[in-house]
């Protein structure tokens, strides 16, 4: 039973990458490369006109996470305490931005919610990737100094940074050299992305520049994949094992890489779409390959004193994991239905879109 | 109270109470909005529909709020409450998760389609839309009131040895007795709320001789549906409550009405007074004898037990506020009764839209009933104190082990800060919203 749950929250977290990373995206390309306002303006609302029904995704996996695994909400959030509230605080801003853009006619108010949009665009995406970074690197749970527990042994609190800025040391901050490089794979990942999006949504003057941009992001997107999987491996020395035992599971890479070798197309393709696709397997390929290198594990401890939180020690009972999949499955079909219904009405290019207002 | 746990508590009361200011208008205006919308369907009058699309931009700047200050709801229960999480996250992490998959979904989904699609829709559609948003924002406040019911009197649990509470019985959540009057209660409140705004914007553009015809409109609906929403918030449903309180939380019912003593004989009910808890009494006291025990139990002398009955650490631990918070709740409850059956007398006599006082009363009453509806929360939760679960699990042990009280404080100074600004921006908003005014109707 907890393996359906972890299969629903990964699916609906993975979907929720795929959706609002493309308006992270849009808001990190609208900060670098919307420079005429009317380029400013429909880059802005191919984010805006989806952003909330995008974060759904994010609340719902947020409450499907507290009520199947209890204990690893409890413990990750405590214990991620400040870059979590840090990140809310991002997002109430990018919204207000993009809600309140366009309320005024005045330049200055514009290019302020403009900068405002962009600038925690970007500081999410390089959060998100931050987060990963932290998953697959293990806190020290139970906060273990010299092989004594100073909290039960499922918490934690992590400082933003510590001040050697290492991953392998016994109490490691949120932001050090691994997790950062993580994240800058998220920002030029979710960048590649938004650009695809606004190529596939807009008739921005920019759009052309636009492919060369994704054409360069994605060398830029290959050579640190590469070197964050060798530091990967100091890091978490056990991130091979699943796939040695499982060797099914290489699918997963399997996927993150047809993605980068697809985005090297961009100019090439036909359609639009294509380049969408393959970022979108680059985002749902990274983030499974992740989780796969770690199950069941979900947040490894990085001492020998505690163990790893898994899907098994952090669940709820047998009964509300069971009764939950009944009204959890069809709020997610739901969901699903209602997305593509959204998606088809509003296809097309958002700037020949006349909605009666 | 440790530093830990008063900045735990305060940045929740914050962000709540800061939070609660949108949803309590979204819920009663979709009502409005539906109701208008389908007057147009009726009667194809123009200056339904426009005052339908006006309202649901009202309801759109509110609604983004709410989902922005909301997020923040969904995290603290994780980052400041983690215990309290880990512990009973199996149950309300039920309520709670439908909660974000059912009923945020429809809204802001449908939303987006009234707002957008009326000319791709047709005219069916978009009021099926505006009645989805309406659905939403209902089954919202339904799935909330859910999980606090199960807080304020919990059912179908089972406490493991590990101390965790699993569900036993998941149709128990919504059998719960607390729940059906503490809902009905707060969206008649909710549709107070919005009524009221829709009847003081009425008032506005009549006494600013702008878009009068609308202002008519707005401030007859206004007062029509304020009226009835008054009657409904006190009786029944806030009887209920009351008998509700008075069975599960008698401590929390000592503490609203101020009894201190019981009284053999029966009680008396307090009008006006200030707890005085050195001396164990309500200074300045004016009172009428017996008419509580009647209220609440139909019986002119039953005893109702005072807080001397009860073990200090069961109090809740701001009876003050707890006090002060039921009275202010009750007397504004009181005032919009009066202030809206008068304003449908004069309506009656079609003399209201005249009466410039009387207009000039209801458009600046409209603060009020967000006070009362944020001291009902207030009187809800100061009432379910020393407990997060009541009777099981205490507030004290619920806190996050491992986050310091510094931590919190600067979080909590960040979100002042952030919703202040947030405010303001609402408030310029919202303001040019209504100064723009609905859009003209042709004919």
């Amino acid at each position: 039973m907890e393996i359906y749950w972890y299969i629903i929250i990964a699916v609906v977290l993975g979907i929720f990458f795929v959706l609002d990373g493309y308006d992270f995206g849009v808001g990190i390309i609208h900060l670098f490369f919307a420079k005429k306002e009317k380029d400013k303006v429909v880059i802005a609302k191919s984010a805006g006109l989806f952003w909330d029904s995008n974060e759904v995704w994010l609340v719902a996996g947020g409450g499907m996470l507290f009520m199947a695994f209890p204990t690893l909400y409890a413990s990750a959030f405590s214990g991620f305490y400040l870059p979590l509230i840090i990140v809310l605080w991002l997002i109430i801003f990018r919204a207000i931005s993009l809600e309140f853009r366009n309320k005024f006619n005045y330049q200055m108010w514009k290019d302020m919610w403009d900068k405002a949009f962009g600038i925690s665009s970007l500081l999410l995406a390089l959060f998100f990737g931050i987060a990963l970074g932290n998953v697959v690197r293990g806190v020290n749970l139970g906060s273990v100094t010299n092989g004594i527990s100073a909290y039960e042994a499922h918490y934690f609190f992590l400082p933003l940074w510590d001040s050697s800025f290492s991953p392998l040391t016994e109490h490691p901050g949120v932001i050090d050299w691994f997790t950062i490089i993580i994240g800058f794979i998220s920002v030029v990942t979710l960048a590649i992305h938004g650009a695809n999006w606004i190529i596939l949504k807009t008739n921005s003057s920019v759009n052309t520049k636009l492919k060369s941009v994704v054409f360069k992001l994605t060398i830029v997107l290959a050579i640190l994949t590469v070197f964050s999987l060798a530091i990967w491996q100091v890091v978490n020395p056990n991130s091979l094992n699943n796939f040695l035992d499982k060797p099914y599971l290489i699918i997963f890479p399997i996927i993150y890489f047809t993605g980068i070798i697809g985005l090297f197309f961009v100019k090439k393709f036909k359609k639009d779409i294509y380049s969408m696709l393959f970022s979108t397997l680059v985002i749902l390929g990274g983030i499974t390959s992740s989780l796969a290198s770690l199950f069941p594990v979900i947040l490894p401890s990085t001492n020998k004193v505690n163990n790893s939180l898994t899907i098994y020690n952090t669940s709820t009972s047998q009964y509300g994991l069971s009764v939950a999949l009944f009204w959890g499955i069809i709020g997610i079909i739901l969901m699903i239905i209602y997305a593509i219904v959204q998606y088809r009405f509003m296809k097309g290019k958002i700037d020949e879109m006349d909605y009666g207002h | 109270m440790n530093d830990m746990l008063f900045f735990d508590r305060l940045q929740f009361a914050f962000t709540i109470t800061f939070h609660y200011i949108f949803p309590q208008l979204t819920m009663g205006l979709s009502l409005l909005i539906v109701y208008f919308k389908w007057k147009y369907l009726r009667t194809k009058i123009e200056k339904y529909n426009s005052a339908a699309i006006f309202f649901m931009k009202i309801f759109a700047i509110n609604f983004t709020m709410g989902v922005v200050t909301g997020i923040p709801m969904e995290f603290q229960f994780g980052t400041n409450w983690a215990k309290f999480s880990e512990l009973t996250g199996g149950i309300i992490g039920q309520t709670l998760a439908m909660e974000g998959l059912f009923s945020f979904f429809l809204e802001s989904s449908f939303l987006v389609l009234f707002i957008f699609g009326e000319k791709l829709m047709g005219q069916k559609l978009h009021f099926l839309t505006g009645f989805l948003v309406f659905l939403g924002s209902w089954a919202s406040g339904f799935l909330i009131l859910a999980t606090n019911a199960w807080m304020q009197h919990p059912v179908g649990y089972e406490i493991l040895e590990n101390g965790k509470y699993v569900l036993e019985n998941f149709s128990a959540l919504f059998k719960n007795p607390w729940l059906v009057p503490a809902f009905l209660h707060n969206q008649m409140a909710s549709l107070v709320t919005s009524s009221f705004v829709v009847a003081s914007i009425g008032a506005f553009y009549i006494l600013r001789k702008k878009h009068v015809e609308s202002g008519k409109l707005f401030l007859k609906t206004g007062v029509v549906f304020g009226f009835i929403s008054s009657l409904l918030v006190a009786f029944p449903t806030g009887d209920w409550n009351a008998k509700n309180v008075v069975k599960y939380q008698p401590a929390s019912f000592a503490s609203m009405e101020g009894i201190f003593q019981s009284e053999k004989g029966g009680a008396e009910i307090v009008l006006i007074g200030q707890p005085n808890m050195v001396e164990k009494k309500l200074d300045n006291k004016i009172a009428v004898p017996n008419v509580l025990s009647f209220l609440t139990y139909q019986n002119w002398n039953q005893e109702i037990a005072g807080l001397d009955q009860f073990k200090e650490e069961d109090l809740p631990n701001n009876i003050p506020m707890l006090y002060y918070s039921y009275h202010i709740m009750v007397g504004l409850g009181t005032i919009f009764i009066g202030l809206m059956a008068l304003s449908l007398f004069f309506l009656y006599r079609k003399k209201l839209f005249n009466s410039k006082p009387l207009l000039w009363f209801i458009m600046f009453l409209v603060p009020f009933p967000y006070i009362a509806n944020l001291l009902g929360w207030y009187v809800a939760e100061l009432g379910r104190q020393p407990y997060l679960v009541y009777g099981l699990l205490r507030t004290s042990v619920g806190v996050s082990p491992t986050v310091s009280s510094g931590n919190t404080l600067f979080t909590l100074l960040g979100f002042m800060g952030l919703y202040f600004l947030l405010g303001l921006l609402f408030l310029i908003l919202v303001g040019k919203t209504i100064n723009q005014g609905p859009r003209p109707t042709k004919i």
